[in-house]
């Protein structure tokens, strides 16, 4: 097989009425990505054709599309995982569509932010003076949803998420149990304010298919019924006893080192 | 606090009903096999059997706590469903009364049914 | 720009534009699915079926309170071959939603879903992970089943 088809949902905005379908043949080569397809398609076919790629290896999270009905990342997906048949592209659902397969993911990125997805220390200092000391016990309990790429690809498979617009979606809500179960974190009081809400995890019923489009092993669901059981328990005076991370001191009897010199002023 | 406080209610009303409604439907389906709560034979929708059951009080007690616990866990799912197809504000409100009313007249009417059950059935 | 009971802190015009989004088509396909999406997509559809049948059972089953005529008459009235029919259906209904019901309990309180992990391809999933609750509560969802059919085909 030299050739495969590609089926790519086109929408210009101001130009077309509606996303219609159109396909292009190309050569095939072993060992293409669906990316790579794409960029045969811009380069010989169609130059108009827009999407959102960067790394191309899976660590970006741009180019999260619906690939064969399912919602991957076209720099990670072989074409020879697709089986035969025509490789059918379309934007991220759940998302509206900018031009043709860039989705505006606005949204998605606004329900972050609101859960406050940064460490809050009580101190109310931005920047700790020093290194905050975490056990690698404690790094384990929140490292696994830290590789979040926020490609999108979790809100895209939600089928909550694909009706309800008041529900945060799959990655707000992992992320927010990231920064609760971070031990450096103390602001589990004020993320819970948003998220005993209809922002919460409340309309979550564990589908399942977030964690299972993940490309990085995230594993959202298991965060968002993890947070759950963190609020339940909270509300129940059972909570966890939270004791942040202390700050970690300079030994005994140690001083700064004389002729170093200071740190350049913060450009940010 | 609201949406995760009915989402515990929710849980508990579906312990509630995965306990009283599984033995309400060991009397009346699984009678063949177990035959608890029949003391008259036949079949358990007989009036001797609906008798036997509506005097005691330990049943009245159990059709009113199910009854609580399955319209508000039915009714409360219901409107989950229904507000997660992004109703607007206008509807969303005549939704929640509209469930609410008609939780709370179908738990009069069983109730009212379980306590005249139970009063007539005692004078049987 | 927290948002009270509406959407993403953006104008009332952002909700209703809704293009792209899968709607109801994301609740039947929209794309390839593993077993826990159709268990909760079936516990929807007999926790909707479960209610009619109770919203009606609380007017047939209330006649019991105005005595021996009435209640025979109720009983009469939803007896036949598609009633026996519908109940069982509604038995069935009942044993799946209550067991697939007692896994989301404890799913969704944390348990069984096991510990954050280093996610190493092939990657395990909490999903993996809670599979043998979802067998075992079919299984039993399954016998619960096979009993009653026979109480209501077999033994009567």
């Amino acid at each position: 097989m030299h050739e495969v088809i590609y089926k790519i949902r086109r929408f210009q905005p101001g130009v077309d009425p509606a996303p219609h379908w159109e396909s292009y043949r190309i050569p095939r080569s072993p060992g293409m990505t669906v990316l790579e397809g794409l960029w045969r398609v811009k380069e010989t076919k169609e130059p108009g054709l827009a999407w959102r790629a960067s790394c191309r290896m899976g660590v970006c999270g741009s180019c999260g599309m619906m690939i064969n009905g399912s919602p991957r990342l076209a720099c990670n997906t072989q074409l020879s995982e697709l089986g035969e048949g025509p490789v059918t592209v379309a934007p991220l659902p759940n998302f509206d569509i900018l031009r043709d397969l860039v989705p505006d993911l606005r949204p998605m990125f606004d329900a972050h932010r609101f859960v406050m997805p940064f460490l809050i220390r009580k101190d109310g200092k931005a920047d700790p003076e020093g290194e905050l000391m975490q056990t690698a016990e404690e790094l384990e309990r929140y490292l696994q949803f830290s590789y979040c790429i926020k490609c999108g690809c979790c809100m895209a498979a939600c089928p909550t998420y694909a009706t309800d617009p008041v529900y945060s979606g799959p990655m707000p809500l992992a992320q927010a149990h990231r920064y609760d179960s971070d031990s450096r974190d103390e602001g589990f009081h004020e993320r819970r304010e948003i998220l005993s809400g209809g922002a919460g995890p409340w309309r979550c019923h564990y589908a399942g298919e977030c964690s299972r489009v993940c490309p990085k092993g995230v594993d959202p669901a298991k965060a968002i019924q993890l947070m759950k059981q963190d609020l339940f328990l909270d509300a129940l005076g059972m909570g966890r006893r939270r004791r942040a991370a202390p700050l970690a001191g300079l030994p005994d009897g140690v001083s700064r080192r004389e002729g170093i010199p200071e740190a350049p002023p913060k450009t940010v | 606090m609201r949406d995760q406080a009915l989402w515990t209610w929710h849980i508990i009303s579906a312990a509630v009903i995965g306990g009283l409604l599984g033995l309400h439907m060991a009397i009346m389906h699984l009678d063949a096999l177990l035959g608890i709560f029949n003391p008259a034979g036949g079949h358990p929708v007989d009036w001797e059997n609906v008798v036997a059951r509506s005097k005691e009080a330990g049943f009245a007690v159990n059709y009113v706590l199910l009854l609580a616990a399955g319209l508000f866990h039915g009714f409360y799912g219901l409107r989950n469903i229904l507000f997660e197809l992004n109703p607007g504000k206008g509807l969303r409100g005549g939704i929640t009364l509209v469930l609410i009313a008609g939780g709370f007249g179908l738990f009069a009417l069983g109730t009212w049914a379980v306590i005249a059950g139970f009063q007539k059935a005692g004078t049987v | 720009m927290a948002p009270d009971d509406g959407h993403w802190g953006l104008d009332e015009g952002r909700r209703a534009r809704r293009t792209n989004r899968l709607g109801l088509w994301g609740w039947l396909g929209g794309g390839r699915w593993g077993p826990e999406r159709y268990l909760y997509t079936l516990h929807r559809l007999t926790g909707l079926g479960i209610l009619a049948y109770f919203i009606a059972h609380i007017f047939v089953t209330s006649s019991k309170a105005l005595g021996r005529e009435a209640w025979t008459r109720a009983m009469e009235n939803v007896t036949g071959p598609i009633f026996t029919a519908g109940e069982f259906l509604v038995f069935a209904a009942f044993a799946f939603h209550a067991l697939n019901g007692i896994r989301l309990i404890l799913v969704e309180l944390g348990v069984g879903v096991g510990r954050p992990i280093e996610p190493v391809y092939p990657y395990r999933t909490s999903l993996g992970v809670q599979r043998p609750l979802a067998v075992g509560a079919m299984i039993l969802a399954a016998a619960a089943v096979a009993l009653g059919g026979m109480d209501f085909f077999v033994l009567h």
